[in-house]
């Protein structure tokens, strides 16, 4: 069985500068990732903050170790951000295509197409696949049949699967940070950096439920299939993706490679993950083809 | 019905049944739009869609009135099993329908091998939103005609409709997606039943109302989505329209229960190059399409003959709802 890679997903979240580079610099010197994605895919507005330090990021991230991929914008509409996008295809490092709109700029070059991408049968991956997809990242919502069932189509391609943090749910052109505050995308301030793991959506019957993060929508729960890592690499997946939270991701890393290399049970280190992010329920409903805020004990 | 030049707008319409269709039709429609009775389709709902024999009879009976029916097949194939979409792809092209409505790279993929001569148009699930993604689906597949999906402005839509060679159509009336389509897994987060795959979206399978204290409380799978005092009316607790709560304040956080109104937007749509405007509703009752679908023939017909719009307003059809232009006014963002 071949070894399994661990990737970190791009930051989701409008985090300050400082967070942003500290985070990447521990998980360039500590962190057992394979992969990073890095780029901003919700807002194009936040892109200018960091995007004068991203060269010394990636920089670091690659003396780490790591392969570093840029991930694209999900849902671009401006021109302006049409032109980041075509600026993006010509950078050396592979791109994750988050939207259409990206395939056509890089021209048939090896990319990864990202979770954003509606990749829900074999016949898309290999279409994909033929138009120079290196891997492809499925949607969060797949049940496990199809994965295995597109993991088996395409050998050729890497399979990577939302293994840990938030699922992202949807995305809108509408912003939900600044509509909650009062203002409109276009005169956000920027409120949504108050809220670094997404602000939190309760049901008025505070049920936790889902998290907005600007024009995005996501889960309240952490996706986690720290207990699925054997069925997903017996399928033929080849990586595993944990998405960015406050917590401690070098730990949550490190607690998903003694799992794929067999040093941890599954059942301990799903109550060591409990203990790094302890204040959010778990899910893995829809590998399990339920509900996806279910956490499904096997 | 007025004949159609190459400057008119075209009158796309739901139809959830046989009778819908042919009220539709019988009311002005240029085109309706419709599915198979399973899956295949976004609006899988108990009840609706067409079977082969209704959808043989359906395609006569708007041929015979000059009208075009498209079939939409706009959910995403499930792996390991895309025989039900690609029999509905191949049942649509040996029932000679004038179109079909796709979003799945790997169904446009097989329509355009198996039946070139079969015209794509490309759902709104497909939510190609930037010259780019439709040039794309152009170049790929020789998609003629593209849905653009809710998140555009009207000046965006000029923008791209200038900048590409197919077709565009756009949403004018009707129930108002806040996400952007083919891109939510709300439904299936609360209730494992998912737009993408399955064709619907906050099922009513997955619904209960609970009273308490004096209010109802609407919910969705495990979640409540409202709760409705008394002098309130109730709503169908639809995800994103629901009502929550965040540290910030509570209330209806992603969209009002609203749905869209962009008749004062047709001369703007016209000029901005569109081909199509399209009426949401395949679920709506026939008295509703025949409402809807008239108001909308005498609206077109004036602006197509350079005349003032005579409706003054289709707020009773929006069920005592208020209406919103949506996207298409930039400050809705």
């Amino acid at each position: 069985m071949s070894r399994i890679s661990l990737t970190l997903g791009p930051v989701l979240f409008n985090w300050s500068i400082d967070r942003w580079s500290d985070f990447y610099a521990r998980i360039a010197d500590e962190a057992p990732i394979d992969i990073v994605y890095i780029g901003e895919v919700v807002c194009s507005k936040r892109q200018p903050f960091f995007s004068g330090m991203l060269p010394d990021v990636i920089e670091r991230l690659e003396r780490g170790g790591k392969s570093v991929i840029l991930s694209s914008l999900a849902l671009p509409t401006l021109e302006r951000e049409l032109r980041y996008c075509a600026a993006l295809a010509d950078a050396s490092q592979m791109v994750e295509v988050n939207d259409v709109s990206m395939i056509p700029y890089l021209d048939g070059r090896p990319h990864a197409i990202g979770p954003f991408i509606n990749v829900y049968n074999e016949a898309t991956a290999l279409f994909l696949a033929d138009g120079g997809a290196r891997r492809i990242v499925l949607p969060p919502e797949l049940p496990m049949p199809s994965i295995a069932a597109i993991a088996a189509a395409a050998p050729e391609t890497d399979i990577e699967v939302w293994a840990f943090g938030r699922i992202p749910l949807a995305v809108s052109a509408r912003c939900y940070h600044a509509r909650l505050h009062g203002r409109t995308k276009d005169s956000c301030q920027f409120v949504c950096e108050n809220d670094p793991d997404g602000l939190r959506v309760d049901t008025l019957d505070d049920e936790k439920f889902l998290a907005i993060n600007g024009v995005q929508t996501l889960s309240h729960s952490y996706c986690n299939l720290i207990c699925e890592t054997r069925q997903l690499r017996d399928i033929g997946v080849s990586a595993l993706r944990l998405s960015p939270q406050t917590c401690d991701m070098v730990a949550v890393s490190r607690v998903f490679r003694d799992v794929l290399d067999d040093h941890c049970d599954p059942e301990h280190a799903l109550r060591l993950l409990r203990t790094i992010a302890p204040d959010t329920a778990f899910s893995n409903g829809f590998v399990h083809n339920t509900d996806g805020a279910l956490y499904v004990m096997e | 019905m007025t004949a159609i030049d190459a400057q008119s707008l075209e009158l796309v319409c739901p139809a959830g049944t046989p009778a819908a269709l042919r009220t539709a039709i019988d009311a002005g429609a240029d085109a309706v739009y419709c599915g198979f009775r399973d899956e295949t389709n976004a609006r899988n709902f108990p009840g609706l869609n067409f079977s082969r024999d209704e959808m043989r009879a359906s395609i006569d009976y708007a041929h015979a009135r000059g009208a075009k029916v498209l079939i939409a097949i706009n959910t995403f194939a499930r792996a390991g099993d895309p025989g039900p979409w690609r029999h509905a792809i191949d049942d649509a092209s040996a029932l000679a329908a004038d179109a079909v409505i796709l979003a799945d790279i790997g169904l446009l993929s097989y329509a355009a091998r198996t039946h070139p001569g079969l015209r794509l148009h490309l759902s709104v699930q497909a939510a190609a939103a930037s010259s780019a993604a439709i040039t794309y689906y152009e170049k790929a597949f020789g998609v003629k005609r593209v849905v653009l999906p809710r998140v555009l402005s009207l000046a965006e839509i000029a923008l791209v409709t200038r900048s590409i060679s197919c077709e565009t159509e756009t949403f004018a009336f009707g129930g108002l997606c806040v996400m952007t389509e083919g891109r939510c897994s709300l439904s299936s987060y609360a209730t494992g039943k998912s737009p993408n795959i399955n064709g619907v979206c906050s099922p009513a399978s997955h619904v209960s109302y609970r009273a308490d204290s004096g209010s109802l409380v609407s919910r969705l799978g495990d979640f409540t989505i409202n709760r409705f005092t008394p002098d309130q009316p109730v709503g169908y607790p639809t995800l994103c329209k629901g009502r929550f709560k965040t540290t910030v304040g509570e209330g209806y956080l992603f969209e009002e229960p609203v749905s869209l109104d962009a008749r004062p937007l047709l001369p703007g749509l016209k000029k901005a190059g569109v081909r199509a405007i399209k009426i949401e509703g395949r679920q709506r009752s026939r008295a509703y399409i025949k409402a809807v679908v008239s108001a909308f023939r005498e609206s077109l017909d004036a602006l197509n003959g350079g005349r003032p719009d005579p409706i003054d307003s289709l707020a009773l059809m929006t069920e005592g709802q208020t209406v919103t232009a949506g996207a298409y006014k930039k400050a809705w963002r």
